[in-house]
This record gives C-alpha cells, structure tokens and sequence, in this order.
C-alpha cells in the first residue's frame, strides 16, 4: 500500500517531503514523488497520512491504484 | 509567557516616528545597550535618541528600507526564495503562488537552494551598495522550512557581515525558533496577523498542519492565534524588533483590526502595517472565487486612522515583490537571474560599501535639515478654515516633487491642513507616459486611483492630461517644481484656501479612490 503524487497537481513546494516518517518523499524535477516501497500510508506512526494532511493542494496526493 | 511581557519596548517613545519631519537628524553611538542581551531595552535611555526614539532602535531601523519612509530612498532590500513550505492555509492565498503576505498575489519567484540564495544576496550587495538588508518571506512560510531559511542566513552572515536579515512568518512556528532566530542574530521579523479573535480567524484560515494533523475552523484560528500572540511576546522579551502585518479583508476584519491593534502594540510590536487585501478571480484564491472584494483607498485609510497612536503604523508599505532588487519599487531582478550570477565573478568589497554608506548618510541628513527649514518658513502661510485635503506628489525621491506626471508609477499621497503635511501613503498606477508619449486610455485609472485628492502635484504634465485631471475635479499643479513636498503641499495649500476665502473656488469634498489591483503585475 502506498500514495502517490499526482505530478500535474504539484506545485513543489516541499511541504510533505520532511513529514513524511520514512522518508519516502524525494525531489524530482521541481516537484515531488513517492517511493511506494518506502510508502506505508503512515500506519503505525500516525492516524492520517503526513503528506495528504500538510499538502495545500486538494486531492494532490491519492492512493497508488493497485 | 507572563514573565515576557514584563519587558515592552516603550512604544509611546516610538510613535513620534509617524510623521516624516519628525525623524531623525543623529542617531548617537550607543554602547551599552545591545541588542541581543534580553532585557537590554528596559535600561535604554528613551531621550538621548532621535525624537525620542530609542538609540538602538533607531539604529536598527534607519537603514531599513521597509521600516523608515527616509530609508527607502536611499537604501534597498532584497528577498530571496528559499522557503517554499508553508504550515497553514490562507483564503487569500493560492499556493501555485508567493505567499501573498509579503509579495503581491500571482506573482512566481524562482526557488533557490540555501546556496545559490547567498551567492545572488552577495552578487547583488557588490553590485549596489545601496542593498543592506536581506529578507526570508517564503514563496511559503520562512519557519515552515526552517532548515533552508536559517542555512542561508548562516552562510550570509559569514559571507557578508554588514548585511541586515529579517524574516516574516505567520507565526504558527514561530515560538519553537525564537532560539534559533537570536542565534543568527536576526532582528527584524514580521508576523501577519489578521485577527486576535478565533471566530474571526475561521473565516480567514481554513486550516493548519499542526502536532502531526490538518486543524480547520475555530480549533485551527485558536491554535494559530496563540502561536502568534507567544511568538510575539518571546521576541519582544528577547529584543527582537517585530513589526505585525495585517491584511485588510471588508467585512470580516476590518473593524476587528482595531482590536488587533491594540492587542500587538500591547505586547511591543514596533510597527503595524495594514495592507489592502488583493484579490481577483484569476488568482484563484478562496477569496478570489467566492467574490471577496478589497478594500477602498478610503476604507483603508480609515482603519489606518483609527489605529493611529497605536503601534506605530507605517504606511509607505508598498507590498512589492518578494524578490525584487534595488531601490524600492525599482524592480531590477532581470540583471540577476540565476544564470548571470553563475558567470559573475564577485568581489566583496566592504569597504566600498561602507563608504558608500558614509555619504548616503551625510546626504540624508543635509537633506532633512533643509526640510525642516523650508518648511519653518512655510508654517503659518494658510488660513485655516478646518479644510483638510489629500494632494498626489509625484516625485523620484530626495523628498522633493520632481517627477514628471507621465513618468509616475505611483504617487504619494499627503493629507494637507493649515500648517500640516503629513504623509499618508502611495498609490500605485500603471506608467501613463511609455516610450515618451502619453497613453490616453491609461489616464482614468490614474483618476481612480487619485480620485480622493484634491490636487496633484508634478514637476511637469502634458496638456491633455491637465484637461483630462479637470475635469475629473483633480487640480494639476506644476508650480513647485524641485521644492520640499511639504513645502509644495503646504504652499498649494496656502493658495488654494486662499481662493475659497475670496470665493474664487468653491470647496467640495473628494469621492473615494480604489486601490489599483495588480497595477504592475504584468510588468513583473
Ligand atoms: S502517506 Fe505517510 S508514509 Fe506515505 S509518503 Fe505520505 S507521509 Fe510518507
Ligand atoms: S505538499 Fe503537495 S504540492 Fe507540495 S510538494 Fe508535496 S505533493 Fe507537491
Ligand atoms: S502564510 Fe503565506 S504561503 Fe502560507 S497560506 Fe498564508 S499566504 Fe499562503
């Protein structure tokens, strides 16, 4: 399980990068991306996933269709 | 909490600063107060600076483009765009976007590393000495990427000593890195608050990312508030100069403003500027869409009235572009994109611009002994008849009306009665004169944004537009050319009374002026 930023939605602005608690969220082109391996939607950490809560853009960052 | 607000800068001391004349002539070597030694300012003298202004106040601020209405001819200040994060939503702000609390909204700065952010800050200072102070302000929020922020002052202070940092924040970060702040030796940092009242804030701020989750309505606007208030009373303890922002939203804060006032002069803020919300459809702000309109230039002026005598309120704010390089209002940037400075071989000379400096300082202070003395001369020329108007100046500085009507961006605006001038802001326009000749559609928007004046003062105007001025009921006056503006002001003033007593012209009273959204954008 794991999210992914939607590239034509991001803006770059780096929020999610440092709240992400596995490091999952890197920079790439001027805008952001999810590695689904590193990816666990927060589980165990926190009850809402890091990145959808901080990322000012709605419906930015969505579930990686399975 | 309690204990910091036990140690207020003496803000009566501060309020003479509002008007022009009133500033500084000296500012006195001050050596036992320093500015990072906590509760410094309790024991600082309050007379032996200028108008009473605390010496190491006035020092921190004369140079400082956005603080002093002298300053901002003379010196420059520049912003760089290394904080792309922010840690709360506004409704003015459409993210795609600078943060619209220090730029004006639809404006895109490019994003810069910690380091390439000093190499163009000491690219730029070799270049124009006039550059002395350098600030954070996004394109988010400064203490949402606090990492990048203080990096690249650290390597700044390194690099380029005499060089002045201040940051603005929303505040929400903000206690956590008060430490940090007093570390790099920060003292300038601007906090926007728009309301000290929850259910205000809701309207304002959908949201917050606060303790690991997104916080809406009242919960999120207490959060913030309270992280506003703290940061504010921890930076006053720490004598840290802070100025407060507020954005003038009609209908949901203006009258609250008053209230936001009084709670941040409280709690030692140095200076409080209110700005006009900016909002148009095209930005695609929530305010933008749902049809929020800003302020008048009236509606402005009147909160701004009203909040006068509380924190000093600074009016020349002309919320220019967050990267913007050079003089005030002159936008250089082009000189100093990202790859130009890579090419650039840079030398640092201090000394240079300490010399510089020297002379600038000189000059400014010759320049306001000559004011002071014209207008002695001028003081009791005018009847006074409790007539109170607004005069436009144009003027490219040196505090004299030297500009051209066609060649004006904006003007500044003063508010004339007998034996008083005092100014009370700008006014942006689009150029009405490009390339020499004068653009005839462009002139009603110089009306509107002038509308509530009574006269215009230039060095020069074409006929047309002098017809077109009269018949909007805006006297163009051409008279006082290079004079002092007050004195300009105040002898026009003399006249114009003169001829309502001898019943030559009849005295009405002004309409109100909008404030002209976006004037400059596309230039940008
Ligand atoms: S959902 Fe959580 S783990 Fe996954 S990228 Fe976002 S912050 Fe990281
Ligand atoms: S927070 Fe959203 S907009 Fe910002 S970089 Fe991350 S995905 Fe992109
Ligand atoms: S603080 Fe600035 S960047 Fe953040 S949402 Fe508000 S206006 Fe936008």
């Amino acid at each position: 399980m794991s999210l992914k930023i939607i590239a034509d939605l991001c803006t770059g602005c780096s929020a999610c990068e440092p709240e992400c608690p596995n490091e999952a969220i890197s920079e790439k082109k001027n805008i952001f991306i999810i590695d689904p391996d590193k990816c666990t939607e927060c589980e165990g950490d926190y009850d809402t996933s890091q990145c959808v809560a901080v990322c000012p853009v709605d419906h930015c960052i969505l579930p990686l269709a399975a | 909490m309690q204990s910091a607000a036990a140690s207020y800068v003496s803000l009566d001391a501060l309020k003479s600063n509002r008007n022009a004349l009133a500033e500084p002539v000296e500012a006195p070597a001050h050596a036992g107060c320093g500015t990072s030694g906590g509760e410094g300012k309790a024991s600082c003298g309050t007379s032996d600076g200028p108008d009473d202004m605390p010496a190491d106040v006035w020092n921190k601020v004369k140079n400082h483009p956005c603080y002093s209405e002298e300053a901002h001819h003379h010196y420059a200040r520049m912003h760089v765009a290394v904080a792309p994060a922010c840690n709360i939503q506004c409704n003015y702000c459409n993210r795609k976007y600078d943060c619209s609390n220090e730029s004006r909204p639809g404006v895109v700065s490019q994003k810069l590393t910690p380091e390439q952010a000093v190499k163009k800050v000491v690219a730029v200072a070799s270049e124009i000495p006039q550059m002395t102070v350098l600030g954070i302000a996004g394109p988010g929020d400064s203490l949402a990427s606090p990492k990048k922020t203080f990096e690249t002052f650290r390597m700044l202070q390194e690099q380029a000593p005499d060089i002045k940092l201040c940051l603005s924040t929303n505040g929400l970060a903000l206690p956590g890195l008060v430490d940090e702040i007093c570390k790099y030796n920060i003292d300038h940092v601007t906090i926007t608050i728009n309301m000290v009242d929850p259910e205000v804030g809701a309207k304002i701020y959908p949201w917050i990312f606060w303790d690991h989750r997104r916080v809406t309505g009242v919960e999120a606007a207490t959060i913030l508030h309270q992280q506003q208030m703290l940061g504010l009373e921890m930076l006053t303890a720490r004598g840290v100069l802070t100025k407060i922002n507020s954005v003038l939203i009609p209908g949901i804060n203006d009258e609250h403003l008053i209230e936001v006032n009084r709670e941040v002069k409280k709690r030692g803020a140095f200076l409080h500027n209110i700005m006009p919300l900016i909002s148009e459809a095209e930005h695609g702000t929530v305010f933008g869409l749902t049809g929020q309109r800003g302020p008048t230039a009236q509606e402005l002026k009147a909160v701004q009235d009203a909040c006068m005598g509380g924190a000093n309120l600074m009016r020349h704010c002309r919320q220019c572009r967050a990267d913007a390089v050079g003089l005030l209002g002159e936008d250089r940037s082009e000189e100093f994109t990202l790859d130009k400075i890579e090419e650039m071989e840079v030398v640092y000379d201090l000394d240079r611009r300490r010399s510089y400096q020297d002379r600038v300082e000189a000059e400014r202070q010759a320049q306001h002994a000559a004011k002071v003395e014209a207008l002695a001369a001028t003081q009791d020329a005018g009847a006074a008849d409790g007539i109170k108007v607004l005069v436009a100046v144009a003027t490219t500085g040196g505090g004299r009306v030297n500009q051209h009507f066609g060649h004006a961006d904006e003007f500044q605006i003063f508010e004339v009665s007998a034996g008083e001038a005092l100014f009370v802001g700008h006014r942006r326009v689009d150029l009405f004169c490009q390339g020499g000749y004068g653009e005839d559609e462009k002139l009603p928007s110089i009306v509107t944004a002038i509308n509530d004046c009574h006269a215009v003062l230039v060095s020069k105007i074409g006929a047309c537009p002098r017809d077109e001025l009269k018949t909007a009921g805006i006297e163009p006056v051409d008279n006082y050319v290079d004079e002092f503006i007050e004195k300009a002001a105040l002898s026009w003033f003399a006249d114009y009374t003169g001829r309502v007593a001898r019943g030559e012209t009849v005295h009405v009273a002004r309409g109100d002026a909008s404030i002209r959204q976006g004037a400059f954008t596309a230039a940008a």
